[in-house]
């Protein structure tokens, strides 16, 4: 993850990127119900991107998602879903999908740096939709405390108060959050991937969903003050340990206690 | 042997017992020879246990100076980070373990191998003999007797009415425990005031929503607006009115004829309290427009009106009719239509009044 | 006591220090007659017999750790801002209680150390109870003349779980708020006196403004009280009755083999206070419980996913988990004469919890009843010896953890990839068909381990020497056993069934035909112990299986 926010970080990126934007541009802010004041100013990319992405796109995606991402019986269609969908989906190793099942497991990512950048271009190509975040929307610096409230309210019912993950009906999943970059956390917000409801930058501004990274960030990198966490599952990973381990242990030194010496 | 002992007559011979009449059972050989152990018979073995005993006992000491260093030389001060709370808790964890478990098992040590252990046998004595027990009867006999009750009952009847009527001051006492319900639950703050709608507005923040802002597939969490302003019973308010906004294609909502005009645009609400014991019922699944309960599992289906699909509740969530102001924003045109959250025994009666 | 008379003298003169301060205090208030009875009263040791000391030394720390954290924990439901040093929480709207019991984790010093104390004990507390009473019913303990202190102790683990219940919605964070909503639910779908009770519990609508305090009072106050109450009603008949003992060579009815208290039980019994609390000053130093930072401040709207009770409400939540509201299209929650009957709450909340706790309680006059077995017993059963007994208790084990698990149903979805509903049909019909076949299995089990018994009381032990005999034949040899050894394995009754007794008027009446039908039910499948017979015949033949195989159909399993 480092190494793909790093790169995205270079010099040319910035150029090719602002390329894109300029192709782009006329369709962007064309649907008004799209609210996204997350749409980067420096998207950008080369027509030479656009077309090998699509060049990718027609040996990897479209036998799912359709020639010209059109959609088919077995994937939707990506016009208008935006770069940051491709992003997030294809950077978390989520598509291409290994198999077809109630929800697409993160897995290590089929495509480098470069092949998915071309990939979003090509499908920020195809329709206006929300764009990769920018770098300082997704620093993990805003206010950590006002992004936990946020998450609470909005996150924590699916995801658990401590981004430990959750149950969804018929074998969906809530993930669990720790270790996902802030873009990713981010994209997942504006496109709602899979079953996760979309989170517009009206419902949680774009200061909002960085104070949710942030949030997420220090909680990640504090860990918890009273030891192992246990999974952070609550009360049955904690009535668990306390039969198996706490009570197991106490049996062992009743048995040494019993025992005769020789 | 064979104490049983409790002075009853014929204690035995009601469980038949198999074999044991026809056929010979093992004799007890009594309790096994006492076993020397090393410590008894080499004295070095003795010295050794002796001095284990005392190094468990050193840790414990090692434990009690770790606690209280840890206790005193790592500062929880304005510098303090969560890593010196773990460690500052690990350290005490860990010196409190030594110094309770070298106490511990240090003297279990020192029992088990050098006091002596000679299995012993000692005679049960009977909870009670038979002369106290005949005794015992005949005293509660005599006192019975010489209360007369039996004899009068016109004493012992009014005294059990006495007595079985005297707690109920007791309970009356506790009458101020809180308010009656009346027809508290069947209303939330979401009625119009003053011929005002209330408008939709975020939680937490409270600011208001317009239609516009609700795009396809969204999920807002939504409380009535001014409730943040609200000082006394906040809460209990913010427990009964918050609710779940979600968009979807006008065309997959399948409303009722009564319903038509509670959904804007394909923008419904529906309340975020579980019609089974009343949590949040906040998972969306944009895709399959379910609505999951995080605590047991009730799934609600958005193009069935919230009916229940699988599950422990019984009853849809409440839908609050919703349209859109002169300026653009969400507003409630009415109160929810029944009362929200878990039932209770006059629900019913309070959905007739609602719709009265 | 280490003392002598002096020969010539009359009056009795302590000679060591230790006697000297005995004989002081015993002049000035007595009990040398109680050190006379307790001083060398035997115990039986098995480490089985230890759970109640874990649960006594749990209730000790709890009491220690619980008044430290009493200094600083404030019950206010008042509204306040956190200024407390934990940054993710910083300004957030919240109640005193609350903060203050984020200021006992992180500027207390200790007290995060002590808060995990105190929540570790608490659950090994109500853990080492319902250990302790598995124990106390796989083994008979409560057979007479113990039934009364089997029913405190039945007593003792309803009230550990409302003290552990009370202290877990305390701190009144996101977790435990969602918790005492789910109370509020399952009291507001009581008949008739529901919404009353709920109104008067929270001083108003849910969530109020007094819970938090008032269940404090209960909290640190009521139920402590009871529950000392009963461990001393407890111990107390511990006493009485003294302690049962396993059965073996030189143990029967009318004695008690053990050490004596002193010193060598008390030394044992002494230090396992000190082992039980190290152990859980590890699990509170090194493993996080109940991070309420995690969870926020309560507040009506959010929700974590994964919220589930402490472990020993599990199972009623478990039981609401499990209860369809919608059967095919019959609403489960009627509406019967204008008013609500949520059988959709109250059926799964009240009545498993009902039924273990009726049959727990009287458990032991139900088996008295069908064996009429009405003599003392302080020899116990080996769970084996006592297959149906046996099979009854791991059937209402197994019950429960169908709850129990159900209560985790999310988390077993997530954790080994299958589908929540899945995982909640399946309980749904283990929840039916568990303990019927944890009841066959474990009664086939018992069996078979019976006939383990006689094999090897009569066989001797399989060394795992094998051995060719000159004729070609490979045998394996079989060590005997010592006459110790081997009374442990055929030192036991094994009742038949009883038929109908005819009662005083000569006639037996249909209660009595029942039990008759119960005890043939209880005892039909049985193993007799082996007998010295069966031992010559075995050793005689040396081929010993057929003698064996013949034994047995003579006299066992009169089916």
């Amino acid at each position: 993850m480092k190494a793909l926010s790093q790169k995205r970080r270079h010099p040319m990126a910035a150029i090719a990127l602002l390329l894109m934007g300029l192709l782009v541009t006329g369709g962007l802010y064309a649907v008004a119900t799209t609210v996204n004041q997350a749409k980067a100013d420096t998207t950008s990319v080369s027509a030479s991107d656009v077309e090998e992405g699509g060049k990718l796109f027609a040996a990897n995606c479209a036998t799912c998602h359709g020639m010209g991402a059109s959609g088919s019986q077995a994937g939707p269609s990506l016009v208008g879903v935006g770069a940051a969908a491709v992003d997030f989906q294809v950077g978390t190793g989520r598509m291409p999908m290994q198999m077809n099942g109630p929800q697409a497991y993160q897995k290590p990512a089929q495509f480098n740096e470069e092949q998915t950048r071309k990939l979003a271009a090509y499908v920020a190509s195809l329709g206006p939709g929300p764009a990769i975040p920018e770098e300082n929307l997704v620093d993990g610096k805003g206010d950590a405390s006002a992004g936990g409230e946020l998450f609470r309210v909005n996150c924590a019912m699916c995801h658990n108060a401590a981004a430990a993950g959750g149950a969804l009906t018929r074998g969906k999943f809530a993930p669990a959050l720790a270790g996902v970059s802030g873009e990713h956390i981010y994209e997942a917000m504006v496109t709602g991937p899979q079953n996760m409801p979309v989170f517009n930058d009206s419902n949680i501004s774009p200061e909002g969903k960085r104070d949710i990274i942030s949030f997420l960030k220090t909680i990640e990198a504090n860990g918890s003050p009273g030891g192992a966490d246990l999974g952070a599952l609550g009360p049955v990973s904690e009535g668990l340990f306390v039969w198996i381990a706490g009570l197991g242990v106490i049996i062992a030194f009743t048995i040494w206690l019993t025992s005769r010496t020789s | 042997m064979g104490n049983h002992s409790d002075g009853s007559p014929n204690h035995s011979g009601t469980v038949a017992t198999a074999g044991q009449s026809e056929v010979a059972k093992f004799q007890d050989p009594g309790i096994p020879p006492h076993r020397l152990r090393l410590a008894d018979t080499d004295p070095r073995a003795a010295k050794r246990a002796e001095r284990q005993v005392a190094l468990l006992f050193g840790s414990s000491v090692v434990g009690t100076v770790i606690f209280l260093v840890a206790y005193f030389a790592i500062d929880l001060g304005a510098d303090s980070t969560i890593g010196t709370v773990r460690l500052q808790n690990a350290l005490l964890g860990l010196g409190t373990a030594f110094a309770m478990l070298g106490i511990g098992t240090g003297i279990v040590h020192w029992a088990k191998a050098l006091m002596p252990d000679h299995e012993v046998s000692e005679e049960r004595h009977a909870i009670r003999t038979e002369e106290d027990r005949q005794a015992a009867v005949r005293i509660v006999d005599d006192i019975v007797e010489e209360t007369g009750i039996k004899r009068r009952p016109l004493i012992r009847n009014t005294l059990l009415g006495a007595v079985a009527l005297a707690p109920l001051p007791a309970l009356a006492i506790f009458g101020d425990l809180g308010p009656r319900p009346d027809d508290k639950l069947a209303h939330t703050m979401w009625a119009p005031q003053d011929g005002k709608l209330k408008r939709l507005a975020r939680d937490p923040d409270g600011t208001p929503i317009k239609a516009a802002d609700v795009t396809i597939g969204s999920a807002f969490h939504v409380i009535p607006e001014g409730l943040n302003e609200m000082h006394e019973g906040k809460l209990d308010e913010k427990a009964k009115s918050v609710v779940l906004l979600m968009r979807l294609n006008p065309e997959e909502l399948n409303p009722s004829p009564e319903r038509a005009d509670w959904a804007y645009n394909g923008i419904v609400a529906y309340s975020k309290i579980c019609t089974h014991v009343g949590c949040p019922v906040a998972l969306y699944e944009q895709q399959t427009h379910h609505l999951l309960c995080p605590c047991h599992q009730s799934t609600f289906d958005l193009t069935q009106q919230c009916k229940v699909i699988f599950g422990p509740a019984s009853r849809p969530l409440p839908q609050l009719p919703i349209a859109v102001d002169s300026e653009g924003y969400l507003v409630a045109t009415s109160d929810f239509h029944e009362p929200v959250g878990p039932s209770y025994w006059e629900r019913e009666e309070h959905v007739r009044n609602n719709n009265a | 006591m280490s003392a002598t008379t002096t020969p010539d003298a009359s009056v009795f003169v302590a000679e060591t220090k230790g006697g000297r301060i005995t004989d002081f205090v015993d002049q000035r208030v007595g009990g040398s007659g109680i050190l006379r009875e307790f001083g060398r009263k035997v115990f039986p040791d098995h480490w089985s017999f230890m759970f109640g000391e874990v649960a006594l030394y749990s209730f000790v720390i709890l009491l220690l750790s619980g008044t430290f954290l009493t200094f600083f924990f404030d019950p206010s439901m008042a509204e306040t801002r956190y200024a407390g040093s934990y940054l993710p929480l910083k300004n957030v709207e919240m109640s005193v209680a609350y903060s203050s019991s984020l200021d006992i984790s992180f500027d207390v010093r200790g007290g995060l150390f002590m808060r995990q104390v105190h929540h570790w004990a608490a659950l090994l507390f109500v853990a080492s109870v319902s250990v302790h009473m598995l124990r106390v019913f796989f083994t008979g303990a409560f057979r007479k003349p113990r039934e009364l202190n089997w029913v405190v102790g039945g007593v003792l683990l309803i009230l550990s779980m409302a003290a552990g219940f009370t202290g877990y919605s305390l701190p009144d964070d996101l977790l435990s708020g969602n918790g005492l909503r789910i109370i509020d639910g399952v009291i507001k779908s009581i008949p008739v006196v529901g919404t009353y009770i709920s109104f008067f519990l929270f001083g108003g609508e849910f969530p109020g403004t007094v819970i938090i305090s008032r269940l404090y009072m209960l909290h640190i106050l009521l139920v402590p009280a009871l529950i000392l109450l009963m461990i001393v009603m407890h111990l107390f008949m511990v006493v009485v009755h003294k302690h049962t003992q396993y059965p073996g060579p030189g143990r029967n009815d009318g004695n008690v083999v053990g050490y004596p208290l002193g010193p060598v039980y008390a030394a044992k019994a002494g230090g396992f206070f000190f082992i039980v609390f190290g152990v859980v000053a590890l699990m509170a130093g090194f493993f996080t419980i109940n991070p309420i930072w995690n969870y926020g401040p309560y507040d009506p709207s959010p929700v974590s996913a994964g919220t589930q009770p402490d472990w020993y409400i599990g199972f009623v939540d478990g039981a609401l988990r499990l209860m369809p509201g919608i059967i095919g299209n019959w609403q489960v929650e009627q509406v019967w004469f204008g008013h609500v009957f949520s059988f959709n709450v109250l059926l799964p909340a009240l009545v498993p919890a009902g039924i273990i706790f009726t049959v727990l309680f009287t458990y032991p006059w139900i088996e008295r009843w069908i064996t009429r077995d009405n003599r003392e017993h302080h020899v116990l059963d080996r769970p084996r010896n006592a297959p149906t007994r046996t099979a009854i208790g791991m059937a209402g084990f197994t019950w429960y953890c169908v709850m129990w698990a159900a209560a985790g149903s999310d988390l077993i979805a997530t954790h080994f990839h299958v589908a929540l509903n899945d995982v909640t049909y399946w309980l749904r019909a283990l929840f039916f068909i568990g303990p019927v076949i944890a009841f066959i299995v474990t009664k086939r089990v018992a069996l078979a381990l019976q006939r383990k018994d006689r094999e090897i009381a009569l066989h001797g032990r399989e060394t795992g020497r094998i051995v060719r005999l000159p004729h070609g034949e490979f045998i394996e040899v079989h060590a005997p056993l010592d006459e110790y050894k081997r009374y442990k394995l055929v030192g036991f009754e094994s009742p038949s069934p009883l038929p109908a007794v005819p009662n005083d008027h000569g006639v037996v009446d249909k209660k009595e035909k029942r039990r008759a039908k119960l005890s043939q039910w209880f005892f039909e499948d049985r193993v007799a112990p082996a007998t010295p017979a069966e031992l010559e015949a075995a050793h005689g033949h040396h081929g010993g299986h057929e003698a064996i195989e013949a034994a047995e159909s003579q006299k066992t399993l009169s089916r």
